[in-house]
């Protein structure tokens, strides 16, 4: 507790890499809850000790295969309502997958929990330089609430600059 | 033992015959009485009295033919035909267990278990749905009269799949296991078992044909243009407290009042006539959590003690398989503040091992987890299962 500003917490984690379950990395992180507002996203310091895998090889591949589409993009329902998630596919996910860890961040309080639920919507938009833009529709499943909440993201991705997600809105919710 | 046909040729023979009936000590079974010389009749004679039949009807002239030279070898041919048929109906199904199936086909699955299995295995119809879908629960059961029971149920929270997937896996499970596993046939010799798969089977229609991610059930709410409730805010446990809705539209909706929902309703109706329920048991996902009570307050039950000890022991149990790993603690504790849960009410009416399972996944694929995960989900949960109910057990009270 700290008076007029907010909880903090401290946290010592270790990171998994999910293509590769023995290498691990330990990680310790600040996170600050503002007290009032919760318009304001936590703040969060963290130290990773020790190296990230290096994923240049398979980023380029990604990269290549979709700078090499001759048509933009388009997909939906990923996973399917089985769990299903076609090889092909699997990039696309991960990469929501961290866009959606930044639109969490910025939309968390003490009180909520979110996951990625389901892509609904991906469509890739094209652009005249080197990144590649994917416009998602997302849902994503709230723990405390319960609920499923639309979310529109515009994601940025290049292999050597990384994730951006440069627009995101809750979605209109359908009746 | 033999089956003789004797063709009467005459009243004569026919009255000859009818002698005969009243000989008790022949200890003759008329399958065909004598009646009338145009019909022929059979008799089932036992061994013993083979020799002075004959005899009878021969001295007299009377004609006879076998229709069966042993009986007993008959009789054992046809029940292992029937142990045959029935191995055959056991083992050759195109029921799919490691996949998501429709309602319909889980319900014509539930008939296949209670047929195939029927000396242990019956289908019981405990109400319906608010869309009039019935609610069948199978009865585990090698007899006495209202034996002491668990109640285990899934699919309340219809986007749950892995839930409905495992119950009904756990069905084949305990069915095919009994008289061949120690632990489920002591099991069943002593308790019942009582397995309502697809608690919510609106809701679970309504994710195959409109919205997957839909979890409660598909009551209308008068003065809102939002359907259903969250049925598991619904029951009469802290209603109204803080952890459910009071919005209609909201997915933990707690309901215009407690048991207002028709499948909480049966489900309450269903464990109070019954009256010996020991335990009871609920499947969710997904988390990995095993809890006990309470939701609606964040205090100790009374068995806390116990409670979290066979809650560990059974994590210990899921963990042993694969090591899914699951986090054990009551519901306030553990997830959330929620009110009206099923497990909050179980217990207060005084069933004490009250527990709700969260299973696979922790969040990467959710409520969407893959097809290939179903079995060993529902291998693992079984074995948590296993270990609660052999608690109930030995621990009767």
């Amino acid at each position: 507790d700290i008076d007029d500003v907010g909880h903090r917490y401290h946290l010592e984690l270790v990171l998994e890499d999910i293509l590769d379950k023995d290498s691990t990395v330990n990680c310790t992180a600040e996170v600050l809850y503002h007290l009032g507002n919760k318009n304001i996203a936590p703040d969060v310091q963290f130290t990773i000790e020790g190296e990230l895998k290096n994923t240049d090889e398979a980023d380029n591949i990604f990269y290549n295969r979709i700078k090499s589409l001759e048509k933009e993009l388009v997909a939906e329902n990923i996973p399917d309502s089985h769990g299903n998630v076609s090889p092909e596919m699997e990039p696309i996910r991960l990469l929501a997958w961290v866009a959606s860890g930044y639109v969490i961040w910025q939309n968390s309080t003490e009180n909520t929990k979110f996951q990625l639920a389901q892509i609904k919507h991906v469509k890739q938009v094209k652009r005249s330089d080197e990144y590649l833009e994917f416009d998602y529709i997302v849902l994503l499943h709230e723990m405390v609430s319960q609920e499923i909440i639309p979310w529109q993201m515009t994601v940025l991705w290049h292999p050597q600059h990384g994730v951006q997600v440069t627009q995101d809105s809750r979605h209109p919710k359908h009746a | 033992h033999q089956v003789l046909r004797i063709k009467t040729r005459n009243e004569e023979e026919v009255k000859k015959l009818q002698l005969f009936e009243s000989l008790e000590h022949l200890e003759l079974d008329f399958w065909i009485n004598p009646s009338t010389p145009a019909l022929p009749v059979d008799v089932r004679i036992p061994a013993n009295s083979i020799q002075a039949v004959k005899a009878f009807l021969e001295s007299h002239g009377i004609e006879y033919s076998i229709l069966i030279e042993d009986l007993q070898v008959v009789l054992d041919k046809e029940k292992q035909d029937m142990a045959c048929s029935q191995q055959r109906d056991r083992s050759s199904n195109s029921f799919n267990y490691g996949t998501y199936n429709s309602l319909d086909s889980i319900y014509a699955e539930l008939d296949h278990l209670a047929s195939a299995y029927s000396d242990i295995v019956s289908k019981l119809r405990i109400g319906e749905s608010y869309e009039k879908r019935p609610l069948y629960v199978l009865k585990f059961s090698t007899g006495g009269k209202n034996r002491p029971a668990i109640w285990i149920d899934a699919g309340i929270h219809s986007r749950e799949w892995v839930t409905q997937a495992s119950a009904i896996w756990i069905a084949k499970k305990i069915a095919s296991d009994y008289g061949k596993d120690p632990s489920v046939t002591s099991l069943l010799n002593k308790m019942d078992i009582f397995l309502l798969t697809v608690s919510n089977p609106d809701g679970y229609v309504f994710t195959h044909t409109t919205n997957r991610m839909w979890r409660k059930t598909r009551s209308k709410n008068r003065g809102s243009p939002c359907v259903g409730v969250d049925p598991n805010r619904n029951w009469d446990a802290g209603f109204g407290g803080p952890g459910a809705s009071s919005n209609p539209c909201s997915d933990s909706y707690r309901g215009p009042s407690a048991s207002s929902e028709v499948e909480v309703k049966s489900v309450v109706n269903f464990i109070k006539n019954h009256g010996n329920v020991r335990a009871f048991l609920t499947l969710h996902s997904y988390s990995q959590l095993l809890m006990y009570p309470y939701g609606y307050k964040c205090s100790e039950p009374a068995d806390y003690a116990e409670l979290d000890a066979l809650g560990r022991a059974a994590a210990n149990s899921i963990r042993s398989l694969y090591g899914t790993t699951f986090t054990v603690g009551s519901i306030c504790t553990t997830i959330y503040q929620a009110s009206g849960g099923s497990i909050d009410w179980s217990y207060d009416y005084g069933i004490k091992y009250s527990f709700a399972f969260e299973l696979r996944d922790t969040g990467r694929y959710g409520f969407l987890l893959p097809a290939n995960q179903i079995i060993p989900t529902a291998e693992e949960t079984w074995l948590g299962l296993k270990t609660i109910m052999e608690h109930v057990r030995d621990n009767s009270y």
